[in-house]
């Protein structure tokens, strides 16, 4: 027999009212109304990402929750991740963070990573979140040489993970749960 | 940790892989929302950067000392003094890794509905009434040995519309960070002896029974409160983190 570790938990759905523990504004209880934990407040060029998530059929996931990570301005982690969440608004899907662009993170022995968020999708209907990554159009250069970009062995579907910029410092983002266009999800 | 960027994050040691086969599957057509919200290509592998193996740090100082008591949370919140209705509960245990180390200063946020199973959420439209000093939300974080606790009510079931009328048993969804991005998880605690358990479609995306068992909180008599309020205990295990045996890294990669 192998050496035997302990089980993680196993995972569940967030729900239909993950809000209520995550967002709690979100879902109209009158507690932590300052909360705006959409907006980050770090130095650096502000951006705005908004987007959409949506299922198999083209229809917006209304009930999602994200969660953005990502490095600061000059490439860093660890007490300097930033992290970010947002909720669906339930009449249309749209969701929007406005954070900082992040600068290029390193990967594994000592190679570049092109800059990116990375981005958790929670919501009814998903049994164990889905991880995903958003880049920029305008770093096609950095992309070149991604390893996360050139593990994915269908060329087409790197651009899933591309953004599209909507004008300077403003970028939409939509997310396909599946379909001919599904976005490239992550096992890390 | 600190913000060095890189060669100190980057070195970290690895996560042990995720077992797929123990998590719920994306596709799970007995839980119908799921087969238009399930990937159908494979997830793509890929090795742990410094991005992974890092994560956000919480600060205790940004929890009131309410926060892990949803008995009183709401109505203080509001400006009531009244305590929420229903059997009152501790729910208490440990978060540790997979190789059983402590997982500290660990942020904990839980959501459940009231006692007579309704959320208190702007979409929630069941028939049984919200509780004027009940909200639901709560949360918490580990000390240093990875423990943590927080008194709430015994949440009611309720129907849900799946195959007709599907009935969720007593559950308490919570959501926990760990210590890096890889180990980020939330599922939920069921209550020992709900017979609801066997039947709710969203407990069978579960296959392993040894899995389900996980989510099921003890009760833990020895830990009563005296004529005040019973108590479950429930562990979580995140997933662990390899050591270090040599360079952490590999050719080429």
């Amino acid at each position: 027999m192998p050496v035997e570790y302990l089980k993680e938990t196993p995972s569940q759905t967030a729900g239909p009212y993950v809000h209520i523990g995550t967002l709690p504004s979100h879902a109209g209880l009158p507690v932590r109304q300052n909360e705006t934990l959409n907006v980050v407040e770090a130095p650096g060029e502000k951006i705005v990402v908004e987007g959409i998530v949506l299922d198999g059929s083209g229809a917006p996931v209304k009930d999602a929750m994200l969660e953005l990570y990502q490095a600061n301005a000059k490439g860093e982690v660890g007490d300097a991740t930033i992290w970010a969440r947002a909720g669906a608004v339930f009449e249309t899907g749209e969701w929007r963070f406005d954070t900082i662009r992040p600068g290029a993170l390193e990967w594994r022995g000592g190679k570049m990573q092109a800059p990116h968020l990375t981005l958790l999708i929670f919501a009814r209907g998903i049994n164990i979140h889905l991880h995903t990554r958003m880049y920029f159009p305008e770093d096609e250069a950095a992309q070149a040489s991604d390893p996360a970009l050139n593990r994915i062995e269908q060329i087409h579907r790197r651009r899933t993970l591309v953004a599209e910029k909507v004008k300077d410092g403003h970028y939409r983002f939509v997310i396909r749960l599946q379909g001919d266009q599904e976005t490239v999800f992550f096992d890390m | 940790m600190t913000a060095t960027p890189s060669s100190a994050s980057a070195a970290l040691p690895d996560f042990m892989r995720r077992d797929r086969a123990w998590h719920p599957p994306a596709f799970a057509p007995g839980y119908k929302t799921t087969v238009l919200r399930s990937p159908k290509c494979a997830l793509l592998s890929l090795d742990q950067g410094p991005g992974e193996k890092t994560g956000p740090v919480f600060q205790a100082s940004m929890l009131h000392e309410l926060d892990n008591d949803l008995v009183s949370n709401y109505a203080a919140a509001t400006g009531s003094k009244g305590l929420a209705i229903g059997e009152r509960i501790i729910v208490h245990g440990r978060v540790t890794d997979e190789c059983g180390r402590p997982v500290p200063r660990t942020l904990l946020e839980v959501w459940q509905a009231n006692a007579g199973g309704r959320y208190r959420h702007k979409k929630d439209t069941y028939l049984a009434p919200l509780d004027p000093n009940f909200g639901g939300c709560g949360r918490t974080m580990t000390d240093e040995n990875g423990r943590y606790f927080f008194r709430t009510v015994k949440p009611g079931a309720y129907p849900w519309p799946n195959h007709g009328s599907d009935w969720r048993p007593a559950h308490i969804h919570f959501s926990v960070f760990g210590e890096a991005f890889a180990q980020r998880l939330i599922s939920q605690l069921y209550f020992e002896g709900d017979p609801l358990i066997p039947l709710c479609p969203i407990v069978n995306t579960i296959k392993d029974a040894a899995a389900i068992e996980r989510l099921v909180a003890k009760l833990d008599m020895g830990e009563q409160r005296p004529f005040d309020a019973l108590v479950y205990r429930f562990d979580i295990v995140l997933r662990g983190r390899q050591q270090t045996f040599f360079e952490n890294k590999r050719e080429g990669m």
